[in-house]
């Protein structure tokens, strides 16, 4: 009796065991479970946020109050507000002259750290240090450094070398101080450059530049045929970082102009901010926000499409 | 920067509480009152109560407001917790209050933030009007915030108001050639023109500052006649008034020193420490900061204060930044709460804060004229009545939302600035004004 119920019970634990497992091995189930936490963090984090961010842009919510849904109605104000057109202008234009001017000093600088120096780490540390700074701190001594009254850049010109005699106005007036933002975050940002090209310029084999040497290359046509193809990838990714990070800067501008004067050095990043909180008007500065996505989509595609081209990297017969 | 008030910090607190109280009783010897019952507030069981407000100016703002907190503790029990949070993040947190329902009973806002969340709010007319009836009645200002619109019913029970007059250099003005700061337009135009020439120029912010850029602003247009929205809140800023002051504007601005389009709420403090700028308009920050500061001595005794230039209007065309306090209907202990704010504003504990805010406030209850505060410096007489000033944000309207709205996005600072810098005719600067104000107010 014992040895049959012995046997009739075995094999129906071993089943339910092999349930267990069997749902384990399934491999659907597995994925499944294993990408739970990732995909859960995302909607939390990613996902919602900028959902409501988007469906905020079509309601009239303020602070305090609800909105209800009102269409296209924000981006319609939007569309004929002279101010908002002006962020636009800007932020592209502070984009696309920081960028250059950060890759064109950043890729310099890293050709020169490329070089044996002496001291060659403290160097390379030294030169991040703009970097790591927190962004608001170096902008609050760019604040400094562009105050109308108590300048150094002034204090020199006029009280030491007296080579002017008005204090220099950075920021009273449209042009210069939108030069003098992207001065600013041009400086903050050629560090990031600098150190991730000279890591690709540390991968390039030196054998090419021993081969092109024996060609008789010149300086110049080494920099042409191999540093820069070579260089191409990480320049691709890099670019597409600095960017991003350009366009939707927002601590330089808003500690130091707070998008003045007349609102000629708002980016489309503090418009949303001073619409969106200060203003109260969340519906309006969501929809400025979300009017920055295509300029992003734009700006990551052609970076990875574009730039990240075999062709571009190596001539047009090299399929 | 929240703070919890506890048992030791409450022990200790308290001994500075009975030197604050004894303080209190002698100081608020001289503040009349009338004998007048107070409402019968039957405190609930287990009440305890949690205050926002916003951080200090100055350090007894902090310490004597909680001194006065632990002492409502002490005498009725009732447990109560004080958090100071920054001054743009207040209104952000009495939203967010609001609309979930949970959070501090009360909170010191901004002006015209109860008639903003009006449906959420207890009523406080019990003990508004008596502390009214008590303390000489409400200053203008303190009555105009402290009621719901168009009626008769408070909501917010208005602690204090900051006021921003002319702070000016005596030995500049009078080598300007004047004695004092005239109320008329032209003449007005004549002493910064004379000024500018000693080179000792004015300078008014006109960049994005709050504070300052605002009080110019509205400066300009209030003293021109001018105004942002009529009796029934309609946008009336694009008027010939405001073209005549951004005219006048055009005239004024080269008089000032450079760089005021880049100016935002500290600059004309340091330029003003600095003896760069000679005639300003500010809170009594200004002249505090110099008169604490031993290197900056004959600046501080140099310098004299008086209300912004009348122009048209006969009274000085400024207002005063209310601090008004609210209580949420979703506080569990609304007669604790209203027996606070009464606490807070009696005497004993008023007069001392009032008293050691050095003017940085000036009071809504008209007795307290008669604080020790003002007479402890004859250049603090103009801020005394900083809240009996005849103009509020979005005059001549009713308290809006709206009206903080424009101010925070600088829609007439920067009408002005756009004109100053030459950006724009004046006709256009007031189209465009006219048409950002509209956003808000519909």
């Amino acid at each position: 009796m014992t040895a049959t119920f012995d046997i009739a019970s075995l094999p129906r634990k071993r089943t339910e065991q092999s349930w267990l497992v069997r749902l384990f091995d399934y491999k659907p189930f597995l994925v499944t479970i294993c990408l739970l936490p990732a995909a859960g963090l995302l909607l939390v984090f990613l996902t919602y946020p900028l959902g409501l961010g988007i469906w905020l842009a079509f309601t009239d919510t303020t602070i305090g109050r609800d909105g209800k849904w009102i269409g296209l109605e924000n981006f319609e104000y939007l569309f004929e507000d002279t101010i908002f057109w002006q962020a636009v202008f800007y932020s592209v234009f502070y984009t696309s002259v920081a960028t250059v001017g950060k890759f064109g000093l950043g890729l310099w600088l890293a050709l020169l750290l490329n070089n044996h120096l002496p001291f060659k780490s403290i160097l390379r540390a030294i030169i991040l240090l703009p970097w790591i700074v927190p962004t608001v701190l170096s902008a609050i001594a760019f604040w400094w450094i562009y105050d109308p009254q108590f300048s150094i850049i002034s204090y020199v010109a006029v009280d030491v070398l007296g080579v002017r005699d008005k204090y220099f106005d950075f920021l009273g007036s449209a042009w210069p101080a939108r030069w003098s933002l992207i001065a600013a975050n041009v400086w903050r940002g050629i560090p990031f450059v600098a150190i991730s090209l000279l890591a690709g310029l540390q991968t390039i084999s030196p054998t090419l530049y021993e081969a092109a040497l024996i060609d008789g290359a010149t300086g110049w046509q080494r920099i042409r045929f191999i540093t820069f193809p070579l260089l191409l990838p990480i320049l691709a990714i890099v670019m597409t970082f600095s960017i991003i990070f350009t366009f939707s800067d927002f601590q330089l501008v808003y500690a130091i102009t707070r998008g003045g004067p007349v609102n000629s050095t708002h980016l489309m990043a503090t418009l949303a901010f001073q619409r969106g909180i200060p203003g109260g008007n969340l519906g309006e500065g969501a929809a400025i926000a979300v009017s920055m996505i295509p300029f992003l989509v734009f700006a990551t595609l052609f970076s990875y499409f574009a730039l990240a081209r075999r062709k571009w990297q190596q001539g047009e017969s090299n399929d | 920067m929240a703070t919890i008030i506890t048992r030791r910090d409450t022990l200790r607190l308290g001994a500075g509480a009975a030197a604050i109280a004894a303080l209190g009783e002698q100081a608020a010897a001289q503040i009349p009152r009338a004998d007048v019952a107070a409402p019968k507030l039957p405190i609930e069981n287990g009440a305890t109560l949690r205050v926002l407000r916003p951080a200090r100016f100055v350090e007894p703002d902090e310490t004597i407001f909680r001194a006065n907190t632990a002492k409502f503790q002490a005498a009725t029990g009732i447990e109560t917790r004080v958090d100071f949070v920054g001054w743009e993040d207040i209104r952000q947190q009495t939203a967010v209050a609001s609309n979930t329902g949970t959070g501090p009973d009360i909170v010191l806002g901004w002006a015209e933030d109860p008639n903003v969340y009006a449906d959420k709010l207890i009523e406080l007319s019990d003990v508004a009007e008596y502390l009214g009836k008590r303390y000489g009645g409400w200053s203008f200002l303190g009555d105009k915030y402290g009621k719901r619109q168009k009626t008769n019913n408070w909501i917010g029970i208005p602690f204090g108001g900051s006021t921003g007059p002319i702070a000016y250099r005596r030995s500049a003005v009078k080598e300007a050639g004047f004695d004092k700061i005239p109320n008329d337009h032209g003449e007005y135009l004549k002493l910064l023109q004379a000024l500018k020439k000693i080179n000792k120029p004015a300078g008014f912010a006109l960049g994005n500052a709050v504070g300052d850029g605002n009080g110019f602003a509205h400066w300009l247009v209030w003293s021109h006649g001018g105004y942002l929205v009529d009796e029934d809140g309609k946008v009336a800023i694009n008027s010939k008034e405001t073209i005549a002051a951004l005219n006048y504007l055009k005239e004024l601005y080269p008089t000032f020193i450079s760089g005021t389009l880049s100016w935002g709420d500290p600059s004309n403090n340091r330029a003003y420490a600095a003896g760069d700028c000679w005639l300003t308009a500010n809170g009594v920050s200004l002249y505090f900061a110099l008169k604490n500061d031993p290197a900056q001595r004959a600046i501080a005794e140099d310098t004299e204060h008086q209300a912004l230039p009348f122009g048209l209007v006969g009274k000085p065309p400024q207002s005063s930044l209310i601090l008004n306090a609210m209580v949420f209907r979703h506080s569990k202990y609304p007669n604790a709460a209203k027996t606070y704010l009464q606490f807070m504003m009696e005497a004993e504990q008023y007069d001392p804060w009032l008293t050691g805010c050095l003017g940085y406030w000036s009071h809504t209850l008209r007795a307290y004229a008669k604080s020790a505060v003002w007479d402890s410096d004859p250049k603090l007489e103009v801020y005394r009545n900083g809240t009996d000033n005849q103009f509020w944000s979005g005059y001549k309207g009713p308290i809006s939302h709206a009206a903080g709205a424009v101010a925070a996005e600088y829609v007439l600072v920067q009408m002005f600035a756009s004109v100053a810098a030459g950006q724009a005719t004046p006709q256009e600067a007031a189209r465009e004004a006219e048409r950002r104000s509209r956003r808000y107010f519909r």
